[in-house]
């Protein structure tokens, strides 16, 4: 058994300060243990999410030493413990309170996207008949446990805010799974580029890196779906065909307009970096 | 009450579970105006952390299955005090349910002609689960959420209900908090659906979150209905037990079907040891039997690896006490050892589990393609809860349904794996059918102020005598923690009346304890006043596990008592119901099992 200092960030949407709390650490520990500990000992009303301790439902997303990391999966002794280890909320996310982030945008964003559109069923008894081979790229996307680590290091939403222009990483997987959907029929490529502004990212990786189902988010669904866009958009073939179809820029339109409510947090998804 | 705005609806669903979503999804289909309320984020609720998969009869992989067997199945898993017609409509109804998550989006394995591939789990003859990888319940709670997002249903998140709200005999509403802000919120509808799932907090060593305080089920008590089978918890036979912190988390069944083994400390099978009777046909008597069953080979048996969970604990725990465990006070699970038997094995784990692989790999700095597990019995699930009527999953109250693992009759004493997914879907859905139903023809409800302000004065208690706690007074956690400690103690897996009784009076001097307790801070997202609110729930099931633990003076099931180790078919005949007593204190009843229809005792008979 060790001692170790964990220096957690306190505070609300109007402000707060990191604050040193010391507790002992046994071998296996991970980060959320240490939390747990400090809030039934010290901190009765430290404010953190959690509820698989598995790594399987995403709630517990926090900044670890600065990394973006899911706390009831990080062991503590894969960090330095000869300095304070540092837990902040996510920062691209208003602070709600510790660390508690209002993330009630993504699931606004969610409810914009053309929902999953199938084929007729294949069989009478209303089945459809798929290859494991043709889902395999679909069944990685839908691993996403909606951690939403990835939105938070991506820098169009973290640094330029651009949280009603686009739609986020987690949502281009998510885009990515309906659109290869085997069964799907819908199409979501003209919103892609307009309302779910796939031209914001500029391929850097970020989010990539840091998700901790390993979805190999660049290069299997956003890089694909930008060449759909491509396709599309700068192809005067493919346009002047789809003009004919008259099936042209359907996309804003079929958005609705107001949403049925999900309450939560109605505060603005735009996080004011002051507050910290 | 004029400080609450009163929000109205037909249906409210508390929960957003497999249960609470497929509910709210038919109430609304039905024409209804539904709220869901849920205590965490949509996506987040125990749901998602199934593993295994779903059971329902599609024949996909072996064609000799069908409803019949599934019943039949469900009925000797249970031990025959399973509500019959639950068991019936589930075997009957779960492929259209399993069908219907494709049709939403939902992506299944594949078999090889394209269509859902089916698992071997413990008590299932044939191969039944469907399933993705270990992450099934992912996909089925993430395939409810999206399909849902897009009706007008209102979900209000990171929302808890603390009490439900009457109409004289009937339903009325329900006043919950909500986190963010610790506002009150009254909710008023003529149907409320309770699907708030388990109770394994109240124990030490579990595979459950923190939400799993027993709410539903303690909700509907206070309101006077009835709760049945309490002293049926399921002790999942492997959850973790190495380092400490993990101790507990699931691991799943899965490994099993996929051919891992359980051996003691000298290497030996020993689950061959103890076969139980009634399942002594269908069980192997062979490694080599055994394993031939893993490959596909259907004239061959299960091994006995695939028993029932509570005899498989049970035989754990004989190894533990006989000192044959492993280093850390559990077993050995291997499934590394396939490699003597299929040339690409790291490959075939790696493909069939790969969450367990990631779970140990990052937890126990363990490579389950390489080294065998350590593996320990966890409280995983109640298969009592909520009586209900087994078609339309309404209690004894009027207008209050339950379905989902809150309720109770489906599993009897004890639950097949696989065997939950599918309820959530089957009686979420004719719950939330019914709940519209009854709201169509009972739109008149009115909510009584005076219940609304007991309740929220209630739950603003523990925050009056804020910072008045000295640092040695007790607070929410430490109450827990203490429940926590001796349920696993005197109420776990092996039971008798000395150490029941003993339990019953802990729990008589926290029940005082409990509503003094007090908490700092302030009303906004304060885990420590949610926890301090948590702790009626938790003790109102402990004290019904407990009380009906001791009632039922035999073995059966999940249920096992050193006192009377010996199934008595006397206790075959009725289940175990208590209800709040006028004076408040809980009172114990049996009622008697209706007899079985000539056609459901006939499948029985042949399946023998
Ligand atoms: C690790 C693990 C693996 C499992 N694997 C399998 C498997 O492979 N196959 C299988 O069939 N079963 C499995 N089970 C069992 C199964 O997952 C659960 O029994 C099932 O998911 C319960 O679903 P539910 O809809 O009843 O409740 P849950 O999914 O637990 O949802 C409960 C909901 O109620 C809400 N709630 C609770 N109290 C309140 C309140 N007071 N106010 C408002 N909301 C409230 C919660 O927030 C949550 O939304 C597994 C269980 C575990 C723990
Ligand atoms: S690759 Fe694109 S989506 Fe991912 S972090 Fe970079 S800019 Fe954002
Ligand atoms: S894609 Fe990965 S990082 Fe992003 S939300 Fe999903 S699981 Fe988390
Ligand atoms: S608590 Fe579920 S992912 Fe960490």
């Amino acid at each position: 058994m060790t001692h170790a200092t964990f220096r957690i960030w306190r505070g609300d949407s109007s402000g707060g300060a990191l604050v040193d709390y010391e507790t002992d650490v046994t071998e296996g520990m991970v980060v959320l243990d240490a939390v747990h500990q400090i809030q039934a000992e010290k901190a009765n009303d430290l404010a953190v999410r959690w509820n698989c301790k598995a790594g399987k439902c995403g709630s517990c997303s926090a900044e670890v030493n600065g990394m973006p990391k899911l706390m009831c999966m990080l062991r503590i002794d894969e960090l330095d413990m000869s300095r304070p280890v540092t837990i902040e909320p996510m920062r691209a996310f208003p602070p709600l309170r510790d660390l508690v982030t209002d993330v009630s945008w993504n699931f606004r964003v969610k409810k914009r996207i053309k929902k999953f559109t199938p084929r007729p069923p294949d069989a009478p008894d209303g089945s459809w008949r798929m290859q494991q081979s043709d889902v395999d790229r679909v069944q990685e996307f839908r691993k996403c446990i909606e951690c939403f680590l990835c939105q938070d290091v991506c820098h169009v939403l973290r640094d330029h805010h651009k949280h009603d222009e686009f739609i986020g990483p987690r949502f281009l997987v998510h885009v990515a799974a309906l659109e290869m959907h085997p069964l799907d029929v819908a199409d979501r490529v003209d919103e892609l580029k307009e309302a779910h502004g796939i031209g914001y990212c500029n391929i850097t990786l970020c989010c990539t890196k840091v998700c901790p189902e390993n979805i190999t988010i660049t290069d299997n669904a956003i890089i694909p779906l930008k060449e759909r866009v491509v396709d599309r958009h700068y192809d005067p073939l493919t346009k002047l065909v789809r003009l004919f179809r008259g099936k042209r820029d359907k996309g804003r339109a079929e958005i609705p307009a107001e949403d049925p409510v999900l309450h939560g947090s109605s505060r603005s998804a735009n996080p004011s970096e002051e507050s910290r | 009450m004029t400080e609450h705005d009163i929000l109205s609806y037909d249906v409210i669903i508390v929960g957003a579970g497999g249960a609470g979503l497929r509910a709210a999804i038919e109430a609304a289909d039905k024409g209804a105006r539904v709220g869901v309320i849920c205590k965490s984020l949509l996506g987040k609720a125990h749901t998602v952390m199934a593993e295994g998969g779903m059971a329902a009869a599609l024949a996909n992989v072996d064609d000799r299955d069908s409803w019949r067997v599934h019943f039949a199945d469900t009925m000797r898993g249970g031990q025959y005090l399973n509500n019959w017609r639950m068991a019936e409509l589930h075997a009957r109804e779960a492929p259209d349910r399993a069908r219907e998550l494709e049709a939403w989006g939902a992506i299944f394995d594949r078999t090889e002609d394209g269509r859902i591939l089916q698992r071997n789990f413990g008590g299932h003859r044939y191969p039944r689960l469907a399933h993705v990888g270990d992450r099934t319940g992912l996909e089925m709670i993430r395939t409810l959420q999206d399909h849902l997002v897009h009706l007008a249903i209102d979900v209000h998140m990171e929302c808890t209900v603390l009490e439900l709200l009457k109409d004289g005999d009937r339903i009325a509403g329900a006043v919950a908090y909500e986190r963010e802000r610790g506002r009150f919120k009254v909710f008023k509808a003529p149907a409320v659906v309770l699907a708030t799932g388990g109770i394994g907090r109240a124990f030490s060593i579990t595979s459950n979150s923190w939400e799993y305080t027993g709410d539903g089920h303690s909700l509907a008590y206070e309101v006077g209905a009835a709760l049945q089978d309490m002293e049926f918890v399921q002790f999942h036979p492997t959850g973790m037990v190495w380092p400490p912190s993990v101790r507990g988390i699931l691991v799943t069944e899965g490994v099993r079907g996929d051919g891992g083994v359980l051996r003691n400390k000298d290497g030996k099978r020993f689950m061959f040891d103890d076969i139980p009777e009634n399942y002594r046909s269908q069980t192997a008597d062979s490694e080599e039997e055994a394993w031939r069953y893993i490959q596909g080979d259907k004239s061959a048996r299960r091994p006995p690896e695939l028993l029932t969970r509570d005899h498989v604990a049970r035989c754990i725990m004989r190894e533990v006490r006989a000192g044959r465990g492993s280093p850390h006070g559990g077993v050995f699970l291997d499934i590394a050892w396939v490699k003597e038997k299929i040339p690409n094995s790291k490959e075939y784990i790696r493909k069939k589990l790969p969450s367990m692989y990631h779970q140990f790999k990052q937890l126990a700095n363990i490579d389950i393609t390489e080294t065998a597990m350590e593996v320990g019995p966890t409280t995983h699930y109640v298969m009592g809860g909520i009586r209900v009527d087994g078609d339309t999953q309404m209690s004894t109250v009027p207008g209050l349904f339950a379905a989902g693992e809150c309720a109770a009759g489906l599993h009897g004493a004890n639950r097949l794996g696989g065997n939950s997914l599918s309820d959530l879907l089957v009686f979420g859905r004719r719950a939330g059918e019914y709940a519209a139903a009854y709201a169509r023809d009972n739109a008149a409800v009115n909510v009584d102020a005076a219940q609304v302000d007991l309740a929220t004065t209630n739950a603003l208690r523990p925050l009056d005598g804020a910072g008045d706690r000295g640092p040695a007074a007790e607070g929410p956690y430490q109450i827990q923690h203490e429940l926590q400690e001796f349920m696993q103690e005197l109420v776990g897996i092996v039971r008798c009346e000395d150490e029941m009784k003993s339990a019953l009076e802990r729990i008589a001097a926290l029940k005082k304890k409990a509503p003094g307790v007090t908490v700092p801070g302030n009303r906004e997202y304060n885990p420590g006043w949610h926890t301090a609110l948590d702790l009626r729930n938790l003790l109102t099931v402990s004290e019904a596990v407990a009380r009906a633990a001791l009632e039922r003076k035999e073995s059966r099931g999940g249920h096992f008592r050193e006192d009377y180790p010996d199934k008595d078919s006397g206790f075959a005949k009725f289940n175990i119901v208590l209800r709040k007593g006028g004076d408040g204190a809980m009172q114990v009843s049996r009622e008697s099992i209706p007899p079985l229809p000539a056609e459901l005792a006939q499948i029985i008979e042949e399946m023998k």
